[in-house]
């Protein structure tokens, strides 16, 4: 594969008009559902995910309960309206994937071994989704889980890299996930520790391990802009519940 | 609590509160290297050398001596499983209890559904150990129980009891805080009992206001009737 040089990626145009390694604009927000333990709301662009967090409580049945350490559970639900073409509500293989890699993506940074027999629920909904939501997700349950006084090691922030035919993108929205010219759209969702520690990471699509190497680089630059969204939100919530 | 600063900082977890060898780790935060790092969300509190942090949200987390409130939930055949609304439930043993118990009706002393006030006397891998051998703790017969968010507790108890005692003289009614948020009032009136929950709710909602003290002062004499 070519490496692209300086000249190609100015002239590289992304469908919305942003820089290659910009982000949609970002906002984030705790405390946004006051019964839970935890809580927050995180947006790229139009993409907006919201998780609450609940526990740690008695892990229940009982034959799940693990006498070594606490549990974390993650649910990740996609509203029906949260695209154009209503999605049939409730658990579908994606989702439970999804639920899955949150839960991977967040473990390593939690202290929860001294909850034992207990479970930390964590439920993650996208209210409008337009690419990047599992990104959007973690981001998210990071932060209510960080609010509901959970000890951790680290925040975590999390992006979606793209290469879009050969260039390397941050933030991918749908347009570009679709992305059908040249060699096509490959995603990259990343989710990194402020000290650059890569919790989870996943790719859907072709990639040579140079341009990787580049795209984890990449995520490295646009988690840190997260990373100060994420503390600015959970230093100035004014700690009510 | 002590207040030598009131600009007090809040922290993430993750974020270095202080680098330097002499500090030392207290409550929620870890040393890394030759920092001190926060692992909760929360206020920093350092005082001679020790940091700490106060959390601002979360659910209770039980502490040895701690006197909370709880509801019977199963009697055994050698003491009672109590809710104290943690993920763990607590047990209070049969000879934790101060005055005989026939051992073969423990149900008469308590049973399931009854309130109760009592001390954390000790906490290992196996759960909670209560115990309601010192005065004012035991079941609780009459009053009103009500529920604040158990991060709000301290504001309310104020500073060596201050706020509380002000709540106590003002409304002549008997107060025990439960550290896990549970409030148990007692009055001669079913007025001064319903004044004193509304003093304590207000507490609790404007925790955050500064001069609190004064505020309540102020709104005890306005809504006295």
């Amino acid at each position: 594969m070519t490496p692209k040089t300086k000249k190609s990626e100015e002239e590289f145009k992304r469908p919305d008009g942003r820089k290659v390694d910009e982000t949609r604009p970002i906002s984030a927000k705790v405390g946004v559902i006051p019964n839970a333990d935890g809580s927050a709301m995180f947006s790229f662009g139009d993409t907006i995910a919201i998780a609450a967090v609940y526990g740690p409580k008695k892990m229940h049945p009982q034959h799940l309960q693990d006498p070594e350490k606490g549990t974390l559970r993650c649910n990740y639900n996609m509203l029906s309206f949260s695209v154009t073409e209503r999605i049939k509500p409730g658990p579908s293989r994606r989702s439970t994937e999804i639920s899955k890699i949150t839960e991977w993506a967040l473990e390593p940074v939690l202290m929860i071994d001294k909850y034992v027999n207990s479970v930390i629920d964590v439920h993650v909904h996208i209210l409008q989704a337009n690419a990047s939501t599992r990104c959007a997700g973690i981001n998210a349950a990071a932060l209510a889980l960080a609010h509901a006084g959970i000890p951790m090691k680290n925040l975590v922030s999390s992006v979606s890299i793209g290469k879009l035919d050969k260039q390397l993108v941050v933030d991918l929205n749908k347009k570009e996930e679709d992305w059908e010219e040249g060699e096509g759209a490959t995603d990259i969702p990343v989710s990194l520790t402020p000290d650059g520690k890569i919790t989870h990471i996943q790719l859907d699509g072709k990639i040579s391990s140079k341009q990787l190497k580049e795209a984890v680089a990449l995520a490295k630059e646009a988690c840190k802009e997260i990373y100060k969204i994420q503390k600015n939100a959970l230093k100035n919530s004014l700690g009510g519940k | 609590m002590t207040t030598e600063n009131t600009s007090r900082k809040i922290v993430i977890p993750g974020e270095v509160i202080v680098e330097g060898g002499e500090y030392l780790p207290g409550e929620g935060t870890e040393k890394r290297g030759n920092s001190i790092v926060s692992l909760i969300y929360g206020l920093e509190e350092i005082s001679n050398n020790l940091v700490k942090i106060i959390p601002l949200s979360g659910t209770y987390q039980p502490r040895r001596g701690n006197v909370v409130i709880g509801k019977v939930e199963n009697v055994t055949f050698s003491g009672w499983v109590i809710d104290i609304e943690t993920a763990e439930s607590a047990f209070l043993p049969l000879i934790e209890v101060p005055r005989y118990v026939n051992k073969d009706a423990l149900d008469e002393v308590m049973t399931v559904g009854d309130i109760v006030a009592a001390k954390i006397w000790n906490m290992n891998k196996r759960g909670i150990d209560l115990s309601i051998k010192s005065r004012g703790l035991g079941k609780i017969d009459d009053g009103l129980i009500i529920r604040i968010n158990s991060n709000k507790v301290p504001r309310v108890i104020g500073k060596e009891g201050s706020m509380i005692k002000i709540i106590k003289d003002k409304t002549n009614c008997n107060i025990t805080v439960g550290q896990n948020g549970l409030i148990w009032i007692k009055g001669e009136k079913i007025e001064d009992e319903l004044f004193a929950k509304e003093a304590v709710l207000f507490v609790a909602e404007n925790s955050f206001i500064f001069g609190l003290t004064e505020e309540l002062t102020k709104w005890l004499d306005k809504n006295k009737k």
